[in-house]
């Protein structure tokens, strides 16, 4: 997947580089050559399922085909590894992704269902923002649909564990969850892959209804040579209220692009993230705080920290439309570098087309803070250690919003462990 | 018995010097006062001592019972008996005094069982409230606040000599009046060595000092008893400095606050 297969070195320049794999589809589709043999339309038919799905596959696969692969060139792809992807690599296999769905009994007992596979409801999958999201469509093998109903007031978190597996392996996890009126719902997402270098292309659609809450966490912990291309796609009707946390600690390339559409009005989107480079990885986001109605608010709040050669790039864009009056969003991107070698690039931006708003965005990189540092020093505490703490208290308040202790001291614990991989960058 | 020496100490910042040769002796028990006007290197002073990145040392030595505190790093100052009060604690969000106060013992080989009981008695102690304890540390606290979260993490410390760099900056009578007399507890329970550094004599009023030093441009100008403090109460720093000078402004120091209430 990698192209050539080497370790990328470097990339302590804030320039995209030129692409070393050519990924350009600027020929007429029929003379091509087709490179992406494994992912045709015949391989998306053969998934099986209804008819519906499979026409779905099908249609998805041949979109695919004529789509051209998005390139660092993109607003969207800008400082990706985009240009790296080398997707004869991999073939879509229908085990790779191995999803495990654990719905507490006080789920099933207020009505709360699950269909994945074949038993997946016509009219339930959605659509996704790119080339990834057709090529989730026509590969995802077992959708996986959550259904909340109105009223369903759910404290006890549900969980869901994808592990992905198999050298060159491409999988293509698919999550539908749909929050009905009035209902709150907490669900906490663990992805995982084996050491292999495994391609993973999650797609999770997320429709909260009026009235309704749901608290969703992804906790990302791929193996050291996996590579995802994620989405999230979000709506929140009027009066709703979605947050979405994401902790990103895994993969050797691993992107999430995260969509939050605000289209009712009085609806509330928060978006956090923790994120932890080290090695070589890059951990890459994209965001969008979409602002359709009146009345909307929106706060995110993505904190990094990346040391020895590793990167992370956070973009992120406020749009409030004409109709969103009284919208109030705020957009913050924290980043630490840990050592001279690491990269963060934070790029905020604001689209604003009514004038009634609040709005705001900060984005800070730097090393740990040497104030700081001293302040703990001058107490007795080895500057290595300062910076351990200094680190963990700066995760930590994206870390303690998490639902329930135990997540909390799991996400707590394994930022430690990262912290443990980093210790040679710390002062 | 500790004796903490300063001999003929020099420092400035970006190749200008600020203290031009201090010295000076504080001994187990002993409270000297630090006073002098805005800019006559009061915060370098302190920061020196601790080893504040950002100073230059050009000459002099500082001293714990014989052992060099400028070769060792700010941390091993700390653990040899050193405590730095700050002006201006820092922010340290997701840090709590417990978690600092912790890794603190466990460098210096303490029982860690004990910092949570002493946090606790602590705050009592000096009338910091228990929901404070959990926070971040000094986010989210007044300056009386802050400057009770130092003494707290003073008591609890129990250091051989501690430099109060003005303590009485920021913070209501009341809270001056708890952090000072616990401060003076700690000559008599712990033989605490205290050099205060501040410019009003309203500290000198909590906080009764054996010796008074005035700092003023660089150089200890004049060394007496409490007497020192009253006669500055009365007549200012004014016969201490130049005619054209009565108030220098500040000199280059980086820590410095430059929103800070210069009435404070």
């Amino acid at each position: 997947m990698v192209a050539d297969g080497a370790a990328p070195v470097g990339w302590t320049t804030r320039h995209p580089r030129a692409n070393a794999q050519a990924t350009t589809f600027s020929e007429p589709l029929e003379q091509r050559p087709d490179p992406l043999s494994a992912f045709t339309v015949d391989a998306a038919a053969e998934l099986g399922g209804p008819d519906w799905l499979q026409a779905r596959r099908r249609a998805a696969a041949e979109r695919f085909g004529a789509a051209e692969l998005p390139s660092e060139q993109e607003e969207v792809w800008r400082y990706s590894r985009i240009g790296e992807l080398d997707l004869e690599r991999f073939a879509p296999a229908p085990t790779a992704a191995q999803v495990v769905v654990d719905l507490p009994a006080s789920w099933r007992e207020a009505g709360a269902t699950v269909r994945r596979g074949d038993e997946v409801p016509e009219g339930a999958l959605g659509e996704g923002p790119d080339a990834f999201a057709l090529l989730n469509d026509a590969f995802a093998a077992d959708p996986v649909v959550i259904d909340v109903p109105r009223g369903a007031q759910l404290t006890e978190p549900a969980s869901i564990a994808t592990t992905v597996s198999g050298e060159g392996a491409a999988a293509f996890p698919r999550l539908v969850v749909r929050v009905g009126d009035g209902a709150a719902a907490r669900i906490v997402e663990r992805t995982g892959s084996d050491a292999g270098a495994v391609l993973s292309v999650p797609l999770t659609e997320v429709s909260v209804g009026p009235n309704a809450r749901l608290d969703l966490v992804t906790v990302q912990q791929l193996g050291p040579a996996a590579w995802q291309l994620g989405s999230l796609v979000a709506t929140v009707a009027q009066q709703g209220d979605l947050r979405v946390s994401t902790v990103a600690l895994g993969g050797d390339y691993a992107r999430l692009r995260t969509e939050c559409a605000l289209k009712g009005r009085g609806a509330n989107g928060d978006l956090l993230a923790a994120y932890f480079g080290d090695g070589t990885q890059m951990l890459d986001f994209r965001t969008f705080q979409h602002h359709r109605a009146a009345d909307t608010t929106s706060n995110l709040l993505f904190k990094g920290a990346v040391g020895g050669r590793s990167r992370s790039v956070y973009t992120g864009l406020i749009r409030v439309d004409r109709e969103a009056r009284g919208t109030n969003a705020f957009q913050t991107n924290r980043n630490i570098k840990l050592s001279d070698d690491a990269w963060a690039e934070s790029v905020p931006n604001l689209e604003i087309e009514t004038n009634d708003v609040r709005c705001s965005h900060a984005s800070t990189v730097g090393p740990v803070d040497p104030e700081q540092r001293f302040y703990l020093e001058s107490r007795g505490v080895p500057p290595k250690v300062a910076d351990r703490l200094i680190v963990a208290g700066f995760f930590d308040e994206v870390v303690r919003q998490l639902p329930g202790d135990d997540l909390v001291a799991e996400v707590r614990d394994a930022i430690a462990a990262k912290l443990d991989r980093v210790a040679e960058d710390l002062s | 018995m500790s004796e903490l020496v300063i001999s003929d100490l020099r420092a400035g910042v970006d190749g200008k010097e600020i203290l031009h040769g201090i010295d000076l002796t504080v001994r187990s028990g002993e409270v000297h006062a630090v006073m002098g006007p805005n800019g006559s290197g009061k915060s370098t002073l302190s920061h020196v001592i601790m080893g504040r990145p950002g100073y230059e040392i050009t000459g002099g030595s500082v001293t714990l019972d014989g052992r060099d505190l400028l070769a060792l790093p700010t941390w091993e100052r700390a653990q040899a008996g050193l405590f730095l009060a700050l002006q201006y604690p820092t922010e340290v969000p997701g840090v709590s005094v417990d978690a600092v106060l912790g890794a603190a013992f466990e460098a210096g080989g303490r029982d860690l069982a004990t910092v949570g009981p002493a946090v606790r008695a602590e705050a009592e102690r000096i009338g910091f409230g228990e929901r404070f304890l959990g926070r971040d540390l000094n986010v989210d606290l007044s300056g009386g606040e802050k400057k009770r979260n130092e003494t707290l993490q003073l008591g609890v410390l129990a250091p051989r000599f501690a430099i109060l760099d003005e303590l009485d900056s920021g913070l209501d009578v009341d809270a001056l009046r708890d952090c000072s007399r616990r401060v003076e507890q700690a000559t008599a329970e712990i033989g605490l060595g205290v050099l205060a550094i501040t410019h009003y004599t309203r500290l000198l009023r909590e906080l009764h000092p054996d010796v008074v030093h005035i700092l003023a441009r660089g150089r200890i100008v004049a060394t007496g008893g409490p007497e020192l403090a009253d006669e500055l109460e009365e007549h200012g720093y004014a016969s201490y400095l130049p005619e054209d000078e009565a108030e220098p402004d500040a000199a280059a120091d980086p820590f410095v606050d430059p929103f800070a209430d210069p009435l404070a």
